[in-house]
């Protein structure tokens, strides 16, 4: 055995380090810390201590212990996202958590730990290990949902997150189980390289396991048919957990998802067609369902649905294109998405509120300011130029039409239209309906407003100055070692 | 040299931040400087511009000019950049300079709205995406301010959106347009997937080498553009937003529903003229399409009564008319005619405002009339605007119609059909035209007491945009004035960098004018439309202000001259018999049947039916676990079933 | 010795055991131990494939899996508790609150 100490590197996994450190101490000390606030801040420092480790290593990627950690520039662009997203409901949350008297320090200290599961996802080529980031990530996750603990829908939205979560889990890892039974390693790149050695046996296990596992990731980034937990949970999950569901646990899901099948099996060229119908699936099931929604999370859920759906047609026009298009549009949607659930989790605060479209009647009267940038939330969702949306979008649908994908890209060009309709009803509602009653005022806090800033301002600059974004993420395909 | 094109549309956009940024907090005036200002400033160096073009000889008059690198990732590169040359100097100079007009005119019309100054951000939004449009130097900058355009339609429609019939039509012209952009962001995809840019020039340089003639994949990208050219330029099946979106403020209707966004669609088509003609098919049905919508929504504009929607069918035939032109592949024939109908329908529009303004909102003809006395300078600049668009020798719109209906005639791509169609179509023109400007300023005052003691002439800032108008409207076509009546045709010949010899213009059409025979023919067919035109014209003078005064006199005395009257009437009668009642009853027949129910009624029921997909397919999420997990296994069993009995 | 496929055919029975346990029971705690069933078929799955292909690294895979395994149970049955406190039921059909 040659046990080299120069293959543990701890300095590939610092980020991660860093965060889950804070995170514990956030347990610690919220016993003797009295002022929460101290710990929401603690726990961004040390989002940002990870962002500032994470990034120097952007352009030199390395590997590590024994090829289980992938420090490259993919999973520096992912956590990028993660970390991004974990700060901002960071931000937003506080306020939430106070009005709902739900506020304790393990809130805080889940969202790290969470984040610390999807920054081991991404940053890995090795099935198990991504299986346990996925479980680092979703158990936190688990009890996220369930946070309002004395809301029954809060309660069921756990429950039924949990079962679905950890029934996905257990086909996730049947499947990984007879990927290594064909192949005698769970390393992605052995795989690839010894691709067509396998045997004949060996297909049919390495067929259904590789199956097994897209179903589980499918799952994880809200796949149709494995989508129905989506909209229960997000509508009944606390807003800020919602927020934090829709953007960063679908960004791991995809992370892995790329990793794993246009790198990994990308040979397998005959699962195509069936990403090719998920993707078609999604995205309509997704637009449809939420046309009628009147929850307003629960429409964010759909559509989230929807979105997803956009991804896969990235994932299934495959190439490095394809990739770095999916890239971007996950960070971009990390952006309009979060802005978007960050002025629902201000209205939210209310006491009177449950989340009606309806409620945002009178907004642009009493808050133009939260009426204009939750318009130009919607207006990104929906894919207008000259928002983030819109490149993003253009930037798959060409990647597809390229790689010869010119039916997907229509489908998907035709669900984005339909998705319009459903959008425009908040910008009508908040801009254009006469209110029955007088909005109630919200206040905000300087964080609510910083998160509302950061996110326009991502939406609109990764729109109008998309170039060095798409060149980051361009730069952000794989290079394996 | 650089020219700082980048200027021209930022100029609005500042206008836009700055009364966006500060709404509420400035007074009316100052939010009026820095609209009007801005625009102006923009209008000012577009001329500016145009000399500077004027200058460089004719070959060289293009100028790109790079703002910034927009994506610029390997193959996949867009800059955002703009481009001078004498097509978009002409759209330049039509939307700042025409919109400037209408920014003055707003000053008065919107006074008292308590919306002035969201009224007016959203204008200068508009000029500015407007601007990007017709200046970017690549399809996916223009798609940008296509885009743009819309939204600024959508919340100008909706400007008065306690009105629940405002706010529905702004949704309608939103949605609708969803449809056609849908068609252009298609096209352009097939485009770029192509030749592998977007940017104009090096997609019209590849365009040779990648396509050919006729191929499927050049026709089905040409169709997709036009597909978006059909929703935005309102042309059949897609037209039905804009008669709705007379809701929104006047000026907005004379500006975005007439003069600017609306022809988007055609300066569209004219700048890919090149991917055009590589595609015949695509210009037969443009052809088709735009004779079609123009003969139809002229029909229905013959029996509307309120003024606003003759205006905007008025406005949908007079886009047919260019999409003919586009069709018969006489680019610079509809630039053209855009450029006129830009003046006169705007100054129709503006003046229907003024005569709106004074009749306190009152828009059904039915309830107007005399107004000539009391409005004079809104009855004059009206009078020249509807004999420009009639048609009337001497004024823009003959040379450009003129020349429409010519080159339909003459092109290669050409029919006599199509030409008959336009003629036709002309005569309906003047025929409601008139019938409009006789119900409003003729005959007896109709509006009820109360109003007739408010009439009053608009003030100065807003006739005065009206007499620039009228004058534009006159002077606009001497530009343009064909061979055969002794011009230069000099717009033609301005627009030929662009349009290369395409058309059947320059040096060809002259050779052909002098040769006799084929000039023989134009000046024939001009002199057929002239006395047509008039014949109907004076059909709509005996019908609305004659019979109505005849009828007078009969009542007054039974005098012997009774019986010649009669018979006299009895002649009107028979035209009415023979000529008018059909027509009226196609009109109606064709409003109410084809356009409320048939077409409305498919794009409505379109909705509906992904509306039902939607209902039937919610149950499915029934909120029980059990049910879920089924789901989820059912998928598990037919992904892999699909694998193995693959 | 006991061949190869009979230990796969025992861990595929497990799983389709754990599947249907899911699926058909309506008792919130025999789904989650349905669930454990999975996951210790594909650890049985596993730990044949490693025995057989003598590879040791699957060995570790399972002591991952199981530790997985624990934490998950830890967060599920303390969130079913806190489900039974506030409704007094674990039955799964009566959590439809969140539909459509």
């Amino acid at each position: 055995m040659d046990l080299k100490l120069a293959t543990i590197d701890l300095g590939l996994i610092a980020p991660e380090i860093i965060i889950a450190a804070v995170a514990m101490l956030i347990l610690l000390l919220g016993n003797v810390v009295r002022r929460r606030t101290i710990l929401a801040y603690f726990g961004l420092f040390g989002l940002v201590a990870a962002l500032l480790t994470a990034l120097p290593r952007w352009g030199n990627p390395a590997s590590g212990f024994y090829g289980m950690v992938q420090a490259d520039n993919f999973a520096i662009f992912f956590k990028i996202i993660f970390i991004i997203a974990a700060g901002l409901t960071i931000l937003m949350a506080r306020r939430y958590l106070i009005s709902h008297e739900i506020e304790s320090p393990e809130f805080y200290a889940l969202l790290l730990f969470s984040a610390v599961g999807m920054m081991v996802m991404a940053a890995t080529s090795d099935l198990v290990v991504i299986f346990l980031g996925l479980e680092i990530m979703s158990v936190p996750l688990y009890v996220m949902a369930a946070f309002a603990r004395h809301d029954v829908s809060s309660n069921e939205a756990g429950i039924k997150y949990f079962i679905m979560g950890a029934f996905a889990s257990g086909i996730l890892i049947y499947g990984i189980a007879l990927v290594y039974g064909a192949t005698g390693t769970t390393d992605l790149r052995r795989i690839l390289a010894d691709w067509g050695f396998f045997e004949m046996h060996s297909q049919l296990f390495l067929y259904s396991g590789a199956i097994l596992v897209l179903i589980g990731f499918g799952f994880k980034v809200a796949a149709v048919p494995f989508h129905m937990w989506v909209p229960d949970v997000y509508q009944g999950a606390p807003t800020p957990v919602t927020a934090f569901f829709s953007v960063a646990p679908k960004a791991a899901g995809f992370a892995a998802l790329l990793r794993i099948f246009t790198y990994g099996f990308a040979d397998m060229s005959q699962l195509w067609a069936i990403l090719w119908i998920l993707a078609v699936l999604t995205m309509t099931v997704g637009n449809i369902l939420a046309i009628f929604q009147d929850n307003i999370k629960r429409m964010l859920a759909y559509s989230s649905i929807a979105h997803a759906g956009y991804i896969l047609v990235a994932l299934t026009a495959g190439g490095d294109g394809a990739v770095s298009s999916a890239a971007y549009y996950l960070l971009a949607y990390t952006f309009f998405n979060l802005g978007a659930f960050a002025v629902i989790t201000l209205i939210d605060t209310r006491n009177s509120s449950t989340a009606q479209i309806d409620e945002m009647q009178g907004l642009s009267g009493r808050h133009p300011f939260l009426a204009a940038v939750l318009a130009l939330f919607m207006f990104a969702l929906a894919g207008f130029p000259p928002t983030a949306g819109f490149m993003g979008k253009f930037y798959i649908f060409s990647e597809a039409i390229k790689n010869g994908y010119i039916g997907l890209a229509i489908i998907g060009v035709m669900n984005s239209f339909v998705s319009v309709y459903y959008y425009l009803r908040v910008v009508v509602v908040s801009f254009f309906a006469r209110p029955n009653k007088e909005f109630e005022a919200v206040s905000y806090t300087p964080a609510i407003f910083i998160v509302l800033v950061i996110t326009a301002a991502g939406t609109l600059i990764l729109g109008i100055l998309p170039g060095y974004w798409l060149s980051l993420a361009r730069a952000g395909i794989f290079q394996f070692l | 040299m650089s020219y700082y094109l980048l200027l021209i549309p930022l100029f609005p956009l500042l206008g836009f931040l700055i009364n966006g940024l500060l709404l509420g907090k400035l007074n009316k005036k100052i939010v009026s400087i820095v609209a009007c200002g801005a625009v102006g400033l923009s209008f000012l160096w577009g001329l500016k511009l145009f000399f500077n073009l004027l200058a460089l000889p004719a070959d060289s008059r293009i100028i790109e000019e790079i703002a910034f690198t927009w994506i610029p990732s390997g193959e996949f590169n867009v800059n955002v950049g703009f481009l001078f040359d004498p097509l978009s100097a002409v759209m330049v100079l039509v939307v700042s300079g025409v919109g400037f007009l209408i920014h003055l005119y707003s000053i008065g019309y919107m006074h008292d709205d308590s919306g002035y100054g969201r009224y007016f951000t959203y204008l200068n939004l508009f000029i500015f995406s407007m601007l990007t449009l017709v200046l970017a130097n690549n399809y996916l900058l223009m798609f940008v301010g296509w885009e743009g355009v819309g939204l600024c339609s959508y919340l100008l429609i909706g400007f008065w959106f306690e009105k629940q019939t405002a706010a529905d039509a702004g949704k309608k012209a939103f949605i609708v347009n969803r449809i056609g952009d849908f068609g252009f962001l298609l096209g352009l995809f097939i485009i770029f997937w192509s030749t592998g840019s977007l940017n104009f020039i090096t997609v019209f340089d590849k365009a040779p080498q990648v396509f050919a003639m006729g191929a499927g994949l050049i026709t089905a990208a040409t169709l997709l553009l036009f597909l978006g050219a059909t929703g935005k330029s309102a042309q059949i099946p897609l037209y039905v937003w804009l008669p709705d979106a007379m809701e929104g403020p006047t000026p907005v209707s004379a500006l975005i529903h007439a003069a600017t966004m609306v022809t988007a669609g055609v300066y569209m088509i004219a700048r890919s003229h090149v991917l055009f003609l590589m595609a015949p098919t695509t210009l037969m049905v443009v052809a088709i399409v735009g004779v079609a919508t123009a003969l139809f929504a002229a029909t229905i504009a013959l029996t509307q009564n309120d003024i606003k929607r003759v205006l905007a069918y008025s406005t949908i035939s007079q886009l047919g008319y260019m999409f003919v032109a586009c069709g018969v592949a006489a680019f610079s024939a509809g630039i053209f005619h855009l450029m006129t109908h830009a003046f006169f329908k705007a100054l129709l529009f503006l003046g229907a405002g003024s005569v709106i303004h004074s009749l306190s909102g009152q828009q059904d003809m039915r309830f107007m009339g005399g107004l000539k006395r009391h409005m004079p300078t809104t009855f004059w600049t009206f009078l020249v605007a509807t004999l420009a668009i009639a048609g009337i020798p001497g004024l823009s719109g003959f040379f450009s119609k003129d020349e429409i209906l010519w080159k339909s005639f003459s092109s290669d791509y050409g029919s006599i059909w199509i030409w008959a169609i336009g003629l036709f179509t002309a005569m309906l023109t003047a025929f409601y035209m008139f019938r409009l400007l006789f119900l409003t300023f003729y005959g007896g005052e109709r509006m009820d007491h109360h109003a007739k003691e408010h009439l009053h002439e608009s003030p100065k800032i807003m006739t005065v945009p009206l007499t620039i108008l009228g004058v534009l409207a006159i002077v606009g076509g001497y530009i343009g004035i064909p061979h055969i009546l002794g011009g230069g045709n000099n717009f033609e010949k301005f627009l030929e960098p662009v349009m290369g010899n395409v058309q059947h213009g320059g040096e060809e059409a002259m050779v052909m004018a002098s040769s006799g025979q084929n000039g023989g023919t134009e000046l024939m067919l001009m002199g057929i439309s002239v006395v047509l035109i008039l014949a109907s014209i004076y059909l709509a003078y005996v019908l609305y202000v004659k019979n109505i005064a005849l009828a007078g006199k009969i009542r007054q005395s039974l005098s012997g001259l009774h019986k010649i009257l009669y018979g006299k009437y009895y002649v009107d009668e028979l035209y009415g018999a023979v000529i008018i009642r059909p027509l009226i009853g196609l009109s109606l027949f064709l409003w109410k049947i084809v356009d409320v129910i048939l077409i409305d009624g498919l794009l409505n029921g379109l909705a509906t039916i992904i509306g039902d997909i939607s209902k039937i397919m919610r149950p499915v999420q029934s909120g029980l676990l059990r049910r879920y997990t089924t789901v989820f296994l059912l998928g598990v069993v037919l992904i892999l079933g699909y694998f193995v009995f693959r | 010795m006991v061949p190869m496929p009979y230990y796969l055919i025992v861990g595929a029975v497990l799983f389709v055991i754990g599947i249907a346990g899911v699926i058909l029971s309506r008792n919130l705690i025999i789904m989650f131990m349905s669930i454990e069933l999975m996951l210790n078929a594909a650890n049985l799955t596993i730990i044949t494939f490693s025995r057989f292909l003598n590879l040791m690294d699957g060995h570790v895979f399972v002591f991952l899996i199981m530790a997985v395994a624990a934490a998950e149970a830890a967060v599920g049955l303390a969130i079913i508790i806190m489900l039974f406190r506030n409704r007094e039921t674990i039955d799964a059909d009566k959590f439809n609150l969140l539909k459509w």
